[in-house]
This record gives structure tokens, C-alpha cells and sequence, in this order.
């Protein structure tokens, strides 16, 4: 059974734009898909119907459970979902706060959520800076220190829309160590074609709202010349 | 509020700092009622109510002239009123309308400048205060920071492109209004993607101490005294 199964979404903003157009997929347990596409093609819109933040018609399935009012709740603790813009995610004046967020709404005594914190901030190479206020971290902190309160929640199933965004180097490359490492089935929304072919098992390429074609990472990659030299 | 020096303020230490929220917030209320019923002629009171802020801001180890700078923030609102009053000939109750907006401000501020948001919000939550009048303070607390980041931001980008000054402010502050509400719904989409339900988790529960109560005491009885006394 696909952990995240999705059919014939469409969905259109309530400012006008139709920014899906009958999508289909599949993410197999254990499986790393790459999401290329162009900006504004829907990738992100994409993302935000996996948790039911926004509601299209068509139908999507998370382990089995579709995405419905009642099961939101179930849902959100399966899958983990990192936001392109990490300003959004943080929002308590601490970071092991903001990273205990999560574990603490899931129904976790406060020591227990502190600690898993403190791990999932170590884990992004964060542990030195418990005490200090997301908002003045520089990006590439705040991008570790977003990934680190969805860790800390320990979902089924992650999805990053542009992860390596405002990362350095090492830092991409911790990141994709990082992941490489963790069972879950993963959901990469990415720009980077380096990135994705250092996780990535298979790819899918947004056009227009719509899933236009899938393989390799090389055969996209290929096929819609996606490179930037 | 908004402001990051509140913010580090309410992370220090002091013995104000280790006091339960609740106490503050009854110490607060204490404070607040005996300035309001104070009879605007006994001047002698202000100064009196003036100087156990001042204790109180020294034993929690506050900068001054930032604290009593933004206690005045409040204060142009309050002229308005206090100007009709003066020029309606009653010059002492304008003196005192202006007064009480102060000291209020400067005791209001002494409580969110020595609890961290987290705890006053569970502090509130705790005195049964509607959820809903919660979070709001809550959203707004944190929106401000988002819009005062926007704006600088902002207007760091127009003065980069040569420009120091905006050629039309109203068309910049609907974009602004704009950015902070599409940041904003980012935010509590954010939220609810790591579970949000509404409830206030906090990492360290409050704990209720003899300290507390010795605090709220005195609090009360050092205003209901410069009330009486004075
Ligand atoms: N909040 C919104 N309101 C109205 N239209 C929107 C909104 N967000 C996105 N859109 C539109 O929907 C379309 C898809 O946007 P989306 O953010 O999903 O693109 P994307 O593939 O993630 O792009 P990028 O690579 O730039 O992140 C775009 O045409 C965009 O203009
Ligand atoms: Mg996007």
C-alpha cells in the first residue's frame, strides 16, 4: 500500500489561479521521489494538500486514511512537512521551544518533548543553541531549526519543499547525510538536480499543475534539460 | 510589544523573573486598581506609586530609560483627553489622567518585561481567561514581530534601490498589510501542520511558591497603602 496515494487533484486559489490540474500519485514506503518543475508550476500548493492545509477536489490517501476533516488530526502526526519558508515555522521565543511544539501537541509530558528536541537539534547540528530566539538565527539556522521541530515529531512520512535553500555546502551535504539516514518515505520539492540525485529514487515533473513526467532523476533532468549550466 | 528588547528582557534573571506569572498578573491588577481610584489631587500618591515602580524595576534588574521610554508610548493617546480637560480648566485632573496612563503603562510593561510570552499566556490560560482571547494576544504578539520584520525589510529593499524615501507610503503600507497577512496564514498553516489544536503546550509547568504568595501580598498591601496613606 502507497503511504501517500493521490488522485485527479485539482485545486484553484480563491484569488483565481488554477494551480492544480488533475494530479495522480504515489509514494512507496522506504521510496525518495524528487518534485522538479518550474516555479509556479504547483509543487508547493501540491504539498499543502498532503496534510489537509489546503482542500482540493480529487482524493488523497495518507497510509490509508483519506484526508478528511476527522482524520486531520492522525494525519498530521504521519507526516512531517517543512515549509519553503522556514520564517513561517518558527513563531516561540525559544528554539527548543518552537522544536517542542510539536512533540507537546502530539499529547508528550514536557521532559519527554525537551529532550526529543534537544536530540532532533543536535541531529541538524543545532544542540549549541537551545536557548536562543529563532527569529534572529541567520536562514541557513533557521532552515536547520525548522527541519529539527518536524524531526522532532517523528513522522511516517517527510516532505520538504526546497530544503537546501539558504544552506551552505556543508550544510547541504549534512542534510542529505541527514536524510539518507532516516527510514521514512521522503518527498523532496527541490530546485537542486545535485541534491536529488543524492537521495532521489525516482522523480516527478510539475507543468502547469499538473504531473507532466516521471522516471530517473537523469531521465527528467534529460528530458527537460533541468540544469542550470 | 513586538520588540526584541522586551523579549531578552523577560529571558534574564531576577527575583522578579522567578516569580509565578499568576502573582505578577495579581500584583499587576493590585497596582492598576489602587492607581485608577486614586484621587487625582493627591500628588503626593503619584510619587508614591512612582517610587515602588522604581524598586520593583530595580529589583528586577531593568534598564530604565529603555523601560520608561516605552512606558510613554502610550502617552499621545492619552493627551488628546488630558488637552480637552486642561483647557476645560481642570488642570489638575488632566495632570492626573496623564499620570495614571503612565505609571499603568510603566507596571503593565514590568509584567511582560520580566515573564517570558509562553508563561504569561499560560498563566492566563490557567486563570480561565477565554482561549480564544489567548490566542489572539498570543497571534498578535507573534504577528508583530512578522510585520515589524516585513516593514524593515521593506524598507531596506526601497533605500537599496536608491530610493530613501517611499513616493507613495499608503500604496507601501497596503503592501505591507498584504505580505504580513500571507506571512501570517503561513504561519498558523505552519501550526497546524505540526499539530496545533488550539491548546497551549508548556515546557515547563508553573509552579506555585511560598515566594509567590510573600510577593502578591506585598504587592497589594504596598498599593492598597500608598492608596490610603498618601
Ligand atoms: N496564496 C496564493 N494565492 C493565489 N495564488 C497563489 C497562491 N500561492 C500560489 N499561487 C499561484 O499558484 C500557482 C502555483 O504556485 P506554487 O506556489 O504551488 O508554485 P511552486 O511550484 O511551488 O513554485 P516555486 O518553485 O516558485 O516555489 C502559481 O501560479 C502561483 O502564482
Ligand atoms: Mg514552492
Amino acid at each position: 500500500m502507497p503511504v501517500i496515494r493521490v488522485r485527479g487533484l485539482r485545486y484553484r486559489y480563491p484569488e483565481g489561479a488554477q494551480a492544480l490540474n488533475g494530479v495522480d500519485f504515489d509514494l512507496e514506503p522506504g521510496e525518495c521521489v524528487a518534485v522538479f518543475g518550474a516555479n509556479g508550476s504547483g509543487k508547493t500548493t501540491f504539498v499543502l494538500h498532503l496534510n489537509g492545509l489546503l482542500e482540493g477536489e480529487g482524493s488523497i490517501e495518507i497510509c490509508g486514511l483519506p484526508v478528511i476533516k476527522q482524520n486531520l488530526a492522525r494525519i498530521r502526526r504521519k507526516i512531517g512537512l517543512i515549509f519553503q519558508d522556514s520564517d513561517e515555522q518558527l513563531f516561540l521565543p525559544t528554539l527548543i521551544e518552537d522544536v517542542a511544539f510539536g512533540p507537546m501537541n502530539l499529547g508528550m509530558p514536557p521532559e519527554q518533548a525537551a529532550a526529543r528536541a534537544q536530540k532532533a537539534l543536535e541531529r541538524v547540528g543545532m544542540g549549541a543553541l537551545l536557548n536562543r530566539t529563532p527569529y534572529h538565527l541567520s536562514s541557513g539556522e533557521k532552515r536547520r531549526a525548522a527541519i529539527a521541530g518536524v524531526l522532532a515529531m517523528e513522522p511516517e512520512i517527510l516532505v520538504l519543499d526546497e530544503p537546501t535553500t539558504s544552506l551552505d555546502p556543508p550544510g547541504q551535504r549534512e542534510l542529505a547525510d541527514l536524510l539518507r539516514d532516516l527510514p521514512q518515505a521522503k518527498l523532496l520539492v527541490t530546485h537542486d538536480v545535485f541534491f536529488a540525485r543524492a537521495l532521489a529514487s525516482r522523480a516527478v515533473f510539475f507543468e502547469r499543475g499538473r504531473i507532466a513526467a516521471e522516471g530517473t532523476v537523469e531521465e527528467i533532468v534529460a528530458r527537460f534539460n533541468w540544469t542550470p549550466r | 510589544m513586538g520588540d526584541a528588547a522586551i523579549e531578552r528582557w523577560s529571558r534574564q534573571q531576577s527575583v522578579l523573573h522567578r516569580r509565578d506569572a499568576r502573582a505578577k498578573i495579581g500584583a499587576l491588577f493590585a497596582f492598576l486598581a489602587a492607581v485608577s481610584t486614586t484621587s487625582p489631587d493627591s500628588q503626593i500618591a503619584f510619587a508614591g506609586y512612582a517610587l515602588l515602580l522604581a524598586a520593583v524595576i530595580a529589583a528586577a534588574r531593568l534598564p530604565f530609560p529603555g523601560l520608561l521610554r516605552r512606558a510613554a508610548l502610550g502617552l499621545p493617546f492619552a493627551a488628546g483627553f488630558a488637552l480637552l480637560l486642561w483647557f476645560s480648566g481642570e488642570r489638575a485632573r488632566a495632570l492626573a489622567l496623564l499620570e495614571k496612563c503612565y505609571l499603568s503603562a510603566a507596571g503593565a510593561l514590568l509584567l511582560v518585561a520580566t515573564t517570558p510570552m509562553p508563561e504569561l499566556l499560560r498563566a492566563l490560560e490557567i486563570l480561565h481567561l477565554p482561549r480564544t482571547v489567548v490566542l489572539v494576544i498570543h497571534f498578535l504578539y507573534r504577528y508583530l514581530f512578522v510585520i515589524s520584520g516585513q516593514a524593515r525589510r521593506m524598507r531596506w529593499a526601497a533605500s537599496s534601490r536608491g530610493r530613501l524615501q517611499f513616493r507613495s507610503a499608503a500604496g507601501a503600507l497596503a503592501v505591507l498589510f498584504a505580505r504580513s497577512s500571507a506571512r501570517a496564514s503561513g504561519i498558523y498553516q505552519a501550526m497546524l501542520a505540526r499539530g496545533f489544536s488550539g491548546q497551549f503546550p508548556a515546557l515547563a509547568p508553573p509552579r506555585w511558591r511560598a515566594a509567590d504568595a510573600a510577593f502578591l501580598i506585598a504587592a497589594a498591601l504596598a498599593s492598597a497603602a500608598v492608596r490610603m496613606a498618601l
